[in-house]
Formats: C-alpha cells, sequence, structure tokens
C-alpha cells in the first residue's frame, strides 16, 4: 500500500509543478493547492500505514487497548491543511483583486512592479 | 509528564510571544481607535523587550533555556527553546519593530491602515516564535503566521502595484513553505521526530543518503525564504511595493528568519548532509555575493536597488553556513544581526528621501544634499556600514566570516574571501552610485524641489537617526557582541548544551 | 436564492445550528468535535443568514462586529495558556476545577476556555470573511 501511495504522492507533485509552470494565476494556484495535497498525502504515507482502530482512548482508560493509528501524522496534516487553506483563500482573492485592477490573469502582463521597457541607468559615476 | 515545578523566571521565554498575540488581538478588537492602539502597541512590543533582554541575560549566564508546552514529556511535547544567538535576534526584531513603529507614525500619510497594528505584531509574534521555537513542525506554523501578516501588510491600501508584487510574493513564498513542509514529512517518516533537540541527537544514526535529500529539500525551501540568489526572484519584485516603513520591517526581519532557519537547519541539525552540501553552499554563497550588487548597480528604483543589496548580505550569511568554523558561525551570525539594523535603517532612509523628492527612480532625484545634509550624512554612513567599511557594525561580520575562509584554507576557503572581497567593493560602488545620484549630482531639469521638514516627518528622522545611531555604537564598541558571539557560537557546533537544556541528555534510546 | 421559503426557514436553521454549534463544541474534549469544527459551522449558519437577511440585517444581528469576536477569542485561548503561570507548570498546562451542583459534578478546565477560544477565532473570521463576499456580490 505504501508504494502505491508513494506513486500517488508522485502524481500529485507532478501535477502540482505542471500547473505552477504555467503563466495563469488561476492554474498557478491550482498548482498550489495540488502540490500541498501531495504534501498531505506524503506526511500521512510517512507516519506509518497501519490497520488499526482510531487514536481515541475511551473513557475511563488511561491508555488504548490494542494498537491504535498513530495520531501525530493526522495533527500534522489538519495543522497543514487548516494553514494551506487560509493561505489558499488569501491567494484567491488577491488574484481576483490583481484581475481587477490589473486586468491581468496572464503573468507576463503583470508588470506594473518590475517595468519591461525601463531605459538604461544613468552612465555617468 | 514532567513532575518538577517549572520557575516563573522561565516564562520569559513564552511570554513575548503571548504578548504579541494578545497585542494583536487586542489591536483588532480596539481598531475603531487609531490613537489608543498605538499606545497599546508600543507598550506590548516595550514589553516584549523587556522579557528578551531577560532572556537573553539568563541565557548568557546559564545556557539555552527551554520550557516544553503542558508538561509534555519532551520529544512528544511542543518545545520552545532559546539558545543565545535565538534570544538575541528575537530581541534585535522588537528593538527594530518598535523603531519602524515610531517612523511609521511619521509618514504614515493620509492612506488606509485600519489592521496596520495588528498585523505588525502578528508578524513579530511569528518572527518571535521562528526564533525561539525548538520543534521544526512550529517553525512551520510561526512561518505561516509571518506569512499572513506579511501578506496583509504587503497589500495594505491596495495600490496596483501593491497587488502586482503580492501576487509574486505570495505564490513563491508559499510555494517555499510547500517545500518546508514536504522535507518535514521526510524528516519525520525516516526519524519519527520533529523536535530539535531529539533531530540532533538522532540524525547521526539516520540513513546518510535520505538526510542528505532532506538537508537538499530544506536548502531549497529555506533559501526561497532567505532569497538566495537563483531563488531570489520575488524579493526585487515586491519588496518597493508597499509603504516604506513595511519594506523596512520586511528587510529586517523575514529573509533574517529563513537565513537563521537554513544556519540551524545545516550546521546544527543536519551537520553531516552539509558537509555533502557544501560545494553547492559554497557555489550559492559566491553566487549571491557576486551577482546582487551588480543588480544593485544596474537599478534605478531606489528600493529594488537596496533590495539588491539586501540580497548580497544574504550571501555573506551563506558563507558562515558554508564553512562552519567558530569564526564562520559567529560572523554569520553577527551578520544577521548586523543586517537587522543596517537593512531597515537603508529602507528608512529610502522612505525619507522618497518623501522629500516625490519621487522612487533615482533618475528623477538629484541635489538632494543641498536641501538635507543630515539625510545624506544617514545614507552614506548605511552605505559604509553596508560595504563592510571599518569601525563600522558591518566590518566585523565580514572580518569574522574571512578569518574563516582563509583559516580553512583549501580552494573553497580562497574563493569565498575573495568573493567577499569583492561584494565589498562591489556594494561600495552600488551605494556611492545611489549617493551620488540622489544628493550629489544637480537636480535633473523639471523635478520637483525637494521638500523637508514638517513636525511629522521629525519622528521619522527621529527614529531612523537612533538605529544609525545603534550600528555606529556597535561598531566602536563591539566587545559585548564578541563576548555573546564567544559563549553562542560553541552551542552551535557542539549541541550537547542544547540537548540538555531541553532534557533529552543521555544516548541514544 | 432569495425566495419567501429560503427567507422563513432560514432563522429556524440558524437556530439549530448555533445550538448544534455550541454542542458540538462542548463534546470536543473526549469525542469528535471541538471549537474548530464548532466554529465552522456557527459561521456557515452566519452565512446563511446573510444570504437569506442581506450582510447589512446580519452585522445588526450579530451587535458586534465579527473581527472583534475573532480578538477576543484570540485572547480567550491566549488567557487560558497563561492561566498555568501561577501553578508551577509550563505554559499552556491543564487546569482543572470539578464544580459539584447537587448531582452532577460539571469539570471546567483550561483547555475548555482554549477551545471556547478557538471557536470564537474561526466563528469570527469565517462570518467576517463570507459578510465581506456577500456585500462584495450585492455592492
Amino acid at each position: 500500500m505504501d508504494q502505491v501511495l508513494a506513486v500517488l504522492v508522485g502524481c500529485f507533485m507532478a501535477v502540482g509543478i505542471y500547473l505552477l509552470l504555467s503563466r495563469s494565476v488561476i492554474r498557478m494556484l491550482l498548482g498550489l493547492v495540488v502540490f500541498g495535497n501531495g504534501v498531505n498525502l506524503l506526511i500521512f504515507t510517512a507516519g506509518r500505514l497501519t490497520r488499526a482502530a482510531a487514536p481515541i482512548i475511551p473513557a475511563g482508560l488511561a491508555q488504548a487497548e490494542g494498537p491504535m493509528a498513530n495520531p501525530l501524522p493526522q495533527a500534522l496534516i489538519l495543522t497543514a491543511i487548516v494553514i494551506g487553506f487560509a493561505m489558499f483563500s488569501f491567494l484567491l482573492v488577491l488574484a481576483y483583486r490583481a484581475y481587477q485592477s490589473l486586468d491581468a490573469d496572464d503573468t507576463d502582463t503583470m508588470r506594473v512592479a518590475e517595468p519591461v521597457d525601463a531605459p538604461n541607468p544613468p552612465l555617468s559615476y | 509528564m514532567i513532575e518538577s515545578v517549572t520557575a516563573a523566571g522561565d516564562w520569559v521565554l513564552v511570554l513575548p510571544l503571548a504578548l504579541c498575540l494578545l497585542g494583536a488581538a487586542l489591536a483588532l478588537i480596539l481598531r475603531r481607535d487609531r490613537a489608543l492602539v498605538l499606545v497599546m502597541s508600543l507598550l506590548v512590543i516595550a514589553a516584549v523587550i523587556a522579557c528578551e533582554v531577560v532572556l537573553l541575560l539568563r541565557v548568557y549566564e546559564a545556557g539555552p533555556l527551554s520550557m516544553t508546552m503542558g508538561k509534555w514529556l519532551p520529544p512528544f511535547g511542543i518545545s520552545f527553546t532559546a539558545d543565545l544567538f535565538g534570544a538575541g535576534f528575537s530581541l534585535t526584531a522588537a528593538v527594530v519593530t518598535l523603531l519602524v513603529l515610531v517612523y511609521y507614525e511619521g509618514d504614515r500619510g493620509s492612506g488606509l491602515d485600519v489592521n496596520f497594528h495588528a498585523m505588525v505584531l502578528l508578524l513579530l509574534a511569528g518572527v518571535t516564535g521562528s526564533f525561539l521555537t525548538g520543534d521544526l513542525f512550529n517553525l512551520y506554523v510561526w512561518f505561516e503566521v509571518m506569512l499572513i501578516a506579511s501578506f496583509g501588510l504587503l497589500v495594505l491600501g491596495g495600490r496596483p502595484l501593491q497587488l502586482d508584487a503580492a501576487v509574486k510574493y505570495g505564490f513563491l513564498n508559499f510555494l517555499a513553505t510547500s517545500f518546508f513542509l514536504l522535507a518535514l514529512g521526510l524528516l519525520y517518516g525516516s526519524l519519527g521526530t520533529l523536535n530539535m533537540a531529539d533531530i540532533m541527537r538522532v540524525a547521526p544514526q539516520a540513513n546518510m543518503a535520505a538526510m542528505g535529500g532532506i538537508a537538499a529539500i530544506l536548502l531549497l525551501a529555506f533559501g526561497m525564504k532567505a532569497a538566495v540568489f537563483p531563488l531570489n526572484g520575488w524579493l526585487p519584485a515586491s519588496y518597493h511595493a508597499p509603504p516604506p516603513a513595511i519594506s523596512a520591517l520586511f528587510a529586517g526581519l523575514l529573509t533574517k528568519v529563513g537565513v537563521f532557519a537554513l544556519l540551524k537547519s545545516m550546521v546544527v541539525l543536519l551537520p553531516a548532509s552539509r558537509d555533502l552540501l557544501e560545494p553547492v553552499l559554497v557555489a550559492l554563497a559566491m553566487a549571491t555575493l557576486l551577482i546582487a550588487p551588480l543588480g544593485a548597480i544596474a537599478e534605478t528604483n531606489l528600493r529594488r536597488a537596496i533590495g539588491f543589496l539586501l540580497i548580497g548580505g544574504v550571501g555573506a550569511v551563506l558563507v558562515g553556513i558554508a564553512l562552519p568554523s567558530l569564526d564562520g558561525v559567529s560572523g554569520a551570525g553577527l551578520y544577521i544581526f548586523h543586517a537587522m539594523l543596517s537593512m531597515t535603517a537603508l529602507y528608512l532612509v529610502a522612505g525619507l528621501i522618497e518623501r522629500a523628492t516625490g519621487a522612487t527612480d533615482t533618475r528623477a532625484m538629484g541635489g538632494l544634499y543641498a536641501a538635507s545634509a543630515p539625510l545624506s550624512i544617514l545614507f552614506f554612513v548605511l552605505i559604509l556600514a553596508v560595504a563592510g567599511v571599518p569601525p563600522l557594525l558591518g566590518f566585523w561580520p565580514k572580518l569574522l566570516l574571512l578569518q574563516a575562509s582563509l583559516g580553512q584554507g583549501g580552494w573553497s576557503g580562497g574563493l569565498l574571501a575573495g568573493a567577499l572581497v569583492v561584494n565589498a567593493v562591489l556594494t561600495l560602488i552600488a551605494g556611492s552610485r545611489l549617493w551620488a545620484h540622489i544628493f550629489w549630482r544637480a537636480a535633473p531639469d523639471g523635478a520637483a524641489p525637494a521638500v523637508v521638514g514638517s513636525v511629522a516627518v521629525w519622528t521619522g528622522y527621529g527614529a531612523t537617526a537612533l538605529l544609525v545611531l545603534l550600528i555606529v555604537a556597535a561598531g566602536l564598541w563591539p566587545n559585548a557582541l564578541f563576548e555573546i558571539l564567544a559563549k553562542g557560537a560553541p552551542d552551535l557546533l557542539d549541541p550537547s548544551r542544547y540537548v540538555t537544556a531541553v532534557g533529552l541528555a543521555g544516548g541514544v534510546p | 436564492m432569495n425566495t419567501i421559503i429560503f427567507r422563513t426557514m432560514a432563522p429556524i436553521i440558524v437556530c439549530i445550528m448555533l445550538v448544534y454549534a455550541v454542542y458540538i463544541c462542548l463534546r470536543g474534549h473526549n469525542e469528535p468535535g471541538g471549537g474548530f469544527i464548532g466554529g465552522l459551522i456557527a459561521a456557515s449558519s452566519i452565512a446563511i443568514l446573510g444570504m437569506a437577511n442581506g450582510a447589512e440585517a446580519t452585522r445588526r444581528a450579530l451587535r458586534v462586529d465579527p473581527l472583534s469576536i475573532a480578538g477576543i477569542g484570540v485572547q480567550i485561548a491566549a488567557l487560558s495558556g497563561l492561566a498555568s503561570l501561577f501553578t508551577g507548570s509550563p505554559f499552556m498546562t491543564s487546569i482543572w476545577l470539578y464544580l459539584e451542583l447537587g448531582e452532577t459534578i460539571v469539570p471546567l478546565s483550561t483547555p475548555m476556555a482554549f477551545d471556547i477560544g478557538v471557536f470564537l477565532v474561526v466563528f469570527g473570521t469565517i462570518s467576517a470573511i463570507a459578510l465581506g463576499l456577500e456585500e462584495g456580490e450585492a455592492g
């Protein structure tokens, strides 16, 4: 099962990076999300796949009976998903605002911050 | 469970963070009353500084200080651990933030800035957390806190220029933290721990090839955060967009956190993998040192040019990471301290220049010397400090780094020493060109006459002058800094005191 | 979207969702649930109210600005962590207080206060974003 998930992580990252190489801001954003999901899946796989009970200790016991799943990767992924979601929503709003005010979804035409046709610097001094 | 009693004095480790977060929340609640928020923010940062001074003194006296949250045992609970470098940098960050807040009051103009103070405090929380945390996943969380706050600050006001800059800044930095998370997943998979002290303990026994790969991904992630040469594209594209005070805050804090994380992960956490990556580090350091100041020479937008000087400074820290001797690590640490002060001050002066001339491009400036001699002196001193001219602060870290590279011998040491010297010369050329264009030559035809003055601007001058004074004083009397380095640098090369402080001493289980 | 059926049903749905959100938040200590998911449910109820009555009316019904609610949530969460300063233990150590009210014992604790803080943070921020987007669509 690990191998299958490892291949799946690879596919996620390949798709994510392919989309990131695009010039369209929205495709780049989707690429980041797919890439982030690949990373989350990687953490999940790295935490070892086991067939075990949910990591919740029943009431009245100090520790679980029998094996239970590793809760740490789950906590890490949960945190990463929440943060990734916050970043995604910020970037989505940003892309929309940029589209409204710069009239550009193509990064090649977003050149306000870095003008393309600036004249040469002064040659004196 | 930890059974021993935690002394109340240990709380100076988490109080700065808790205070910043509480302050940010309070600023959010009170945001209708701007004056009250300002006073509250200044008080909160002053309290943070007080805590961090106590923390620095404690760590200086007694070695690294650690606290693991919620009475959990160290490798499982989240640890905060301050070593001397982390404590010193977080103190510097708080001081810089305080001065920038004061400066901003004189420079803010009439723009909309509803959540400015809340976001600055959140940014400071993220930076302080990154410097003081002892857990890699927690470091990731603080990176993201910092990133969210910096997004908010970058688009404050919402001009098209800022939106354009924020798209580039946002995408590349989010990608960098995704790579960081990727490395964390692999590290957890192969070591089963993310506690820094625990990693120091178990990493030497782990598979070398796997650790080398992870270190390479970490280098990529932190290199992007720190704007190391081939990964620096986002910095000159974004740092000139927001108001100058915010640029200054970014310049002083963000890349420094990235480069400190790089120093820590390469030199302290995975030293064996760092040795594998050494040729790469040498090449990156040289490329950054040599190419960045050339960018500054070719650039005519003032704040973009300063951005390139800032990237050159990152190259100097990389020299220390490429040569992890006692001198090299001390030099890297001192350079981070110097860059936090000098780069912030440089952007603050740039803001004053832009305000006086009403232009952002040096081609439209000129003759400012006649209008304001003090401004020209501030700028000139800072250029000398950044280039590393004695007796200013920038000289000492470069001296340590030169000693390290010459002492190491071999071809890489010689090349790095050469690159450091050439970088100093190129930085001096770029800086004095900027100075000559802005201050010395006659104003170009049609340029608006420079306006210097008005009471509000004087707080801006005062804050900048104070920062420059700090740089000059630290350069003239560097003994205290060297004493801190002499105690702090050995802990980076031999982490046994750090591991003991976290409570993980003893053999590998 | 703005039909009379939806507008009549919305307050009832919102009431049920808000109560359920509090229930989810409080049961979160020992069972699945917690402040985060509770806050999300509560915020979605506010989003529904915003769709039915308009963002302006919803803001008035909330009385407090959503971002201020989020700020108060951060305060509660941070202070619940700071409380352990007085017990000689590290940051975020839990402190328990068992209140005996007649036959039942009510356990109060700092993790619960933290969870309520998280609830308010999520509720406040998501409501602010949802209401902001709804205003943007209308305007």
